[in-house]
């Protein structure tokens, strides 16, 4: 732990009666992806804003490269990177403007930004888009603009909010992609997301919050094995809520059901196929346990407000 | 200490792409004004007595007007293009990520502000010398006392920009404060015409103490109790600096 780039101790945050990070401590070690899972109100983008001196916690202590925060706010943020949520990305500038404008906050010298200018939007994909204006960009370009403008300053670690949220497949792959090679040059990430497959595939560890307080962590994997069975077998169509009370109910270690759909999560799902073959007209899909499966365990079905 | 400037330079890049309308519209109007109550009335007023002195009214507009032009232009920055970049570009938010304080950022907006007014009243005054509205080398000092109000002004301005919620709560700052000091700190007609309460209590108005300092100039004369109506400024200023950055940081945390 003493090695940690970055680490959270027992962070609470109160507004008013309303506790929405309650006793939350993480660490991140260099080079290692953390992802942080949640519903919507969990208390993620909290957290986040805490990490960046942003909101005060009302208890806890925030240290990252041998300083703490609030107190080294500045000297922190200059070796962070971040892309918020939503993009604050200067309307009025070039995608290059954007970088030069957003180095100089970070006290660089115009040459120094400039010799990096060509190298981040070539990360970015952007090369051919350095004259134009955040309006004429796509969604996915915007957020990888915002990640070239989080690099500006070479940070040793990027907190990302949410970084892929409503873009479409190509363009989440090629930032998943460009994540990827960060981390391979050694980079940290802490990242936010709602896309389970998001967190599987670059996440090291995970963190679940869940109103405010911490339900589990670990690998994708490990918590997958500790918490649930290894096979999922999904019935839809009419009839399959019968099968809830059935005999075939007992042939799967814990039945969930969501709408129409029954969801058996069992050890061994042979037997249990070979009975649903017996009822007609189902339709059935067998697959492996993922970390949806774990989210929706740990934090229930149900809808959650705007958090 | 100068971790603003970066704030400052954001701003001065983007203004400069937008320079050209923005300059008619900072400029022109003002000038408009000047010219239609400056001739137009001033051909049916005549002199304005002031003190043992007749003046002109066009001169007696002009140096009311330049100082209105710098509160309103400083007020117009605070207000509308602060609170675009605060709360509707999320400029701030973006600023902040960086190794940046809330204080940094809001100092960057008022001496912006203020340097939009200072330009603003640069290029009327010289429209002004060059009309021979006055000729007076004073107006050289009349430049760096404008620049005061112009921070003084913004740090007001800054106060609702902190506290708006959308565009159209700034309606009840220039509706309720600014164009009735317009009125009651002798731009247009001598104070002297109000009655007594009034004129009491208008004697105190930022924008009156701003013409008591410029109007002289612009006679070619030195303002009487330049330093305390220079100090009535400073308190606005400062005042009105502490109370915006208060709000802000109590916005920010939210």
């Amino acid at each position: 732990m003493s090695t940690a780039l970055f680490e959270c101790q027992n962070l609470l945050k109160r507004y008013g009666d309303n506790t929405v990070v309650n006793d939350v401590s993480f660490s991140i070690a260099p080079g290692e992806c953390l992802g942080v899972i949640g519903p919507n109100g969990a208390g993620k983008t909290t957290t986040l804003r805490m990490c960046l001196g942003l909101a005060q916690p009302d208890g806890g202590r925030i240290n990252a490269f041998g300083l703490s925060m609030p107190d080294d706010a500045l000297a922190i943020k200059a070796r962070l990177g971040v892309v918020s949520q939503f993009d604050t990305l200067d309307p009025d500038f070039t995608c290059a403007e954007n970088l030069l404008v957003f180095g100089r906050y970070f006290g660089m010298k115009k040459a120094d930004i400039q010799a990096r200018i060509p190298q981040l939007l070539e990360f970015a994909a952007l090369s051919h888009k350095a004259n134009a204006k955040p309006g004429e960009l796509s969604g996915g370009m915007k957020r990888r603009l915002s990640l070239a403008r989080a690099l500006i300053n070479n940070p040793d670690l990027l907190l990302l909010d949410e970084p892929t949220t409503g873009l479409d497949p190509q363009a989440r792959h090629l930032m998943w992609e460009r994540l990827q090679q960060l981390l391979q040059q050694g980079k940290s990430i802490l990242l936010t997301t709602h896309f389970m497959d998001e967190a599987e595939r670059l996440c090291n560890r995970l963190l679940v919050l869940d109103h405010g307080r911490k339900i589990a962590e670990g690998t994708p994997r490990d918590l997958i094995a500790q918490h649930l069975e290894p096979d999922v077998v999904e019935v839809y169509s009419n009839g399959a809520l019968a099968l809830v009370d059935s005999p075939i109910a007992a042939l799967a270690q814990r039945v969930e059901t969501s709408g129409e759909t029954v969801f058996f999560y069992t050890q061994d799902a042979a037997p249990l196929l070979q009975a649903l073959n017996a009822h007609t007209g189902l339709r059935t899909l067998h697959r492996p346990a993922n970390l949806e499966d774990l989210f929706l365990k740990m934090t229930g079905r149900q809808i959650r407000e705007e958090g | 200490m100068f971790r603003f400037w970066p704030v400052f330079l954001r701003n001065l890049l983007v203004w400069r792409k937008l320079a050209i309308p923005s300059l008619v519209a900072n400029i022109a109007e003002p000038l408009m004004w000047l010219v239609a109550f400056g001739y137009g009335l001033g051909a049916l007023v005549g002199d304005v007595k002031l003190g043992d002195e007749q003046v002109p009214y066009i001169l007696f507009l002009a140096s009311g007007s330049i100082c209105m032009s710098a509160m309103n232009a400083a007020t117009f920055e605070a207000l509308y293009s602060a609170f675009s970049r605060m709360h509707v570009q999320k400029t701030w938010d973006g600023i902040l990520n960086a190794p940046m304080r809330l204080d940094d950022v809001l100092l960057a907006e008022m001496l912006w502000a203020a340097f939009k007014s200072l330009f603003t009243i640069t290029a009327i005054l010289g429209v002004m010398f060059a009309l021979g509205i006055t000729q007076s080398w004073k107006l050289l000092a009349a430049w760096p006392i404008l620049l005061c109000v112009g921070i003084t002004f913004s740090c007001i301005a800054l106060i609702f920009n902190a506290l708006a919620k959308g565009y159209d709560f700034f309606t009840y700052y220039f509706t309720l404060f600014l164009t009735p000091m317009m009125f009651l700190s002798g731009v247009f007609f001598p104070r002297d015409q109000l009655p007594g309460i009034v004129r009491d209590i208008s004697a105190w108005l930022p924008l009156t103490q701003a013409i008591a300092l410029v109007r002289p100039l612009f006679m070619n004369q030195w303002p009487t109790d330049a330093a305390l109506h220079l100090g009535v400024l400073a308190a606005y200023a400062l005042l009105g600096w502490k109370i915006a950055l208060h709000l802000t940081k109590k916005r920010f945390k939210a």
